[in-house]
């Protein structure tokens, strides 16, 4: 059964406790920007409609997010496992320091998106996004695939400026035309082959499903991988030894 | 416990502004609802606005918003202004006593024109006299405060949530053709009347959410130009940086934000060869007006509004778009509370000035 809540006029504490109250699945209706909607949850589905404010589904354990609007700031803030989607598009930092489970953004993310994805064994956190990316995608990303789409993108390349800063794991699939070039000297591109993308297949296959987009159309169209550069690793730390 | 300003918190504060494109009026109800959505970003320990068009039976003359710590301090202040200027007409702001808002100081008001007299004899420019007579009185006269000197305009601000500030100045009563709006989270420095933002220099008015690593830098170059920078807070040299570029250099507001929120070097190396030279000129010329640090601003003024983030967006910025308004908050929350129905959403890139003006305005 689903629990409807209204969240008008409610603050982020008291639409939270309604959503961790709810013993099974929720729908939140009227969200006007409240926080941390859904953090740590698992074992249930939650739907929003309206604006999902920031931290939308921090240490996220397992639930299943759909948010019918835009979401803000750092959704997805260290995710461990679960499906968070977004009918929309998101906000900076999207799948901040995310590392397991999967994000899906129909439109756009802003700055910073993957920032600090990490890895470990099968835990493998995936970032789709089906528009463009702002500047810093990828920034310091240590594991984990995101996926940009480019769609609707009239740019050469579908994210700004200094994609990958910092990177030394990961791996960050873009689709366009052309080798992107420009990247930081510790970030190294080359196209897709075919191992690539039958990896990134079943991803792309899942944004389909979710936004009803043309899988053969949109994997027919080149993709380059980005991933460190092993010949000019990134040296630096952020401690000293 | 540590004290305000010996503790340090990483968090928010909140801005949001409005501006009618068609020069329609808008109630500062809005504005207090919009700001009221982000709370959370604030922690009552300040709240401002600044509403544009608000005082359009006195369009003429400079509306001067005070603050006085007692009534001693007042009579000084009077008898300065009756030297300088001749004010025709003078009352308290009107103020709604409500439990939210306490200790506040006495908040007057003063429409006034320069003394042509006096203005001639200083061979100075109307503008200029204003700036130099607020300055005066600021650094000068003790316990007198003057936070707002722009024409048909005004900065109304406290200590206390947003929500509550608007609320207090009764800006349900005003209307205007752009509002601004801040709630404060203060991190390095104490939460005062004179701190809460906007910080405004004729009718030029910034709120910012951020905080400047180059404050020292910038306030070192600004005080050589006659600025004083006595607030105890970041956000005031960017005022001053602001009318010092735009009123006194001439720069316009996009050049402006090519200064404070320069392109990386990398960045303009790569732009074709115009733009390059005309981005390393700015660059090299106002070095000592670079902002570094995360911001995120509005900037309001006679006839417009910008918003601008710093060039590597460490704040949120949205911007939201209908036919006759335009939208600029921390977080679409805030649009979306007072306009549900957008023509447009979007997202500024870091350094990239949003600049609006109405039909026909003439540029600052």
């Amino acid at each position: 059964m689903t629990i409807s809540i209204d969240a008008a006029g409610k603050d982020f504490k008291t639409l939270g406790e309604l959503v961790r109250a709810a013993g099974g699945d929720v729908e939140i209706k009227n969200c006007l920007g409240q926080r941390y909607l859904g953090a740590g949850a698992r074992g249930k589905k939650i739907t929003i409609q309206g604006v999902a404010g920031n931290a939308l589904g921090a240490y996220l354990d397992g639930a299943e997010i759909t948010v019918f609007g835009n979401a803000q700031e750092a959704v997805g803030d260290t995710m461990n496992r679960g499906l968070i989607c977004i009918h929309g598009s998101s906000g900076d930092a999207t799948g901040y320091a995310m590392r397991g489970g999967e994000i899906y953004v129909q439109g756009d993310a802003g700055y910073r998106a993957g920032i600090h994805m990490k890895a470990y064994g099968d835990q493998v956190p995936v970032l789709v996004i089906g528009g463009s990316a702002g500047s810093f995608l990828g920034e310091y990303q240590a594991g984990g695939v995101i996926v940009v789409l480019g769609i609707g993108c009239e740019r050469r390349y579908p994210f700004n400026y200094f994609c990958g800063a910092g990177m030394h794991g990961g791996k960050i699939y873009v689709r366009c035309r052309e080798v992107p070039s420009g990247l930081p000297e510790q970030v190294a591109a080359r196209p897709a082959a075919e191992a690539d993308l039958e990896e990134i297949r079943p991803y792309v296959r899942r944004y389909c499903g979710l936004f009803g987009a043309d899988e053969a159309g949109l994997m027919a169209h080149p993709f380059y991988v980005l991933s460190p550069n092993t010949q000019n690793p990134y040296k630096q730390l952020y401690t000293s030894l | 416990m540590k004290r305000e300003g010996e503790v340090r918190i990483p968090s928010g504060c909140a801005i949001s502004g409005v501006f009618s494109r068609d020069g329609g009026a808008i109630g500062g109800e809005v504005m207090i609802r919009s700001i009221e959505t982000m709370h959370g970003r604030s922690n009552g320990l300040g709240g401002g606005f600044a509403g544009y068009g608000i005082y359009p039976q006195y369009r003429e003359y400079y509306a001067f918003h005070v603050f006085f710590d007692d009534a001693a301090a007042k009579e000084p202040f009077e008898r300065f202004l009756e030297r300088h200027f001749d004010v025709v007409n003078l009352s308290k702001i009107p103020t709604r006593k409500i439990p939210e808002i306490v200790g506040e100081p006495l908040i007057w008001r003063y429409f006034v024109q320069p003394l042509p007299t006096r203005l001639s004899a200083s061979q100075l420019d109307e503008r200029e006299y204003v700036v130099r007579c607020v300055t005066r009185i600021n650094t000068e006269m003790e316990g007198a405060y003057v936070f707002s000197c722009g024409k048909n305009m005004g900065v109304f601000k406290a200590v206390g949530y947003p929500e509550d500030v608007g609320r207090f100045y009764r800006l349900d009563e005003y209307e205007g053709t752009c509002w601004t709006a801040h709630g404060r989270y203060p991190t390095n420095t104490p939460g005062w009347w004179g701190g809460a933002h906007p910080f405004s220099i004729l009718d030029l008015s910034i709120v910012h959410n951020g905080e400047i690593s180059s404050y020292d830098a910038n306030r070192r170059f600004i005080e050589m130009f006659g600025y004083k920078c006595s607030l105890l807070t970041d956000t005031e040299v960017i005022a001053y940086l602001f009318d010092y570029l735009v009123r006194r250099q001439g720069l316009s507001l996009e050049e402006t934000a090519n200064v404070i929120a320069a392109p990386f070097w990398s960045t303009i190396e790569a732009k074709p060869k115009e733009e390059r030279e005309r981005l390393t000129y700015l660059r090299n010329v106002f070095s000592g007006l670079l902002i570094t640090g995360p911001f995120s601003i509005l900037v309001g003024f006679e006839g417009g509004m910008m918003a601008l983030n710093d060039r590597l967006k460490l704040r949120s910025m949205v911007v939201g778009e209908t036919e006759s308004r335009v939208y600029m908050a921390s977080e679409e929350c805030a649009i979306r509370a007072v306009e549900p129905n957008l023509d447009r959403v979007w997202s500024p890139r870091g350094g990239e000035p949003v600049i609006v003006r109405r039909n026909g305005g003439e540029e600052l």
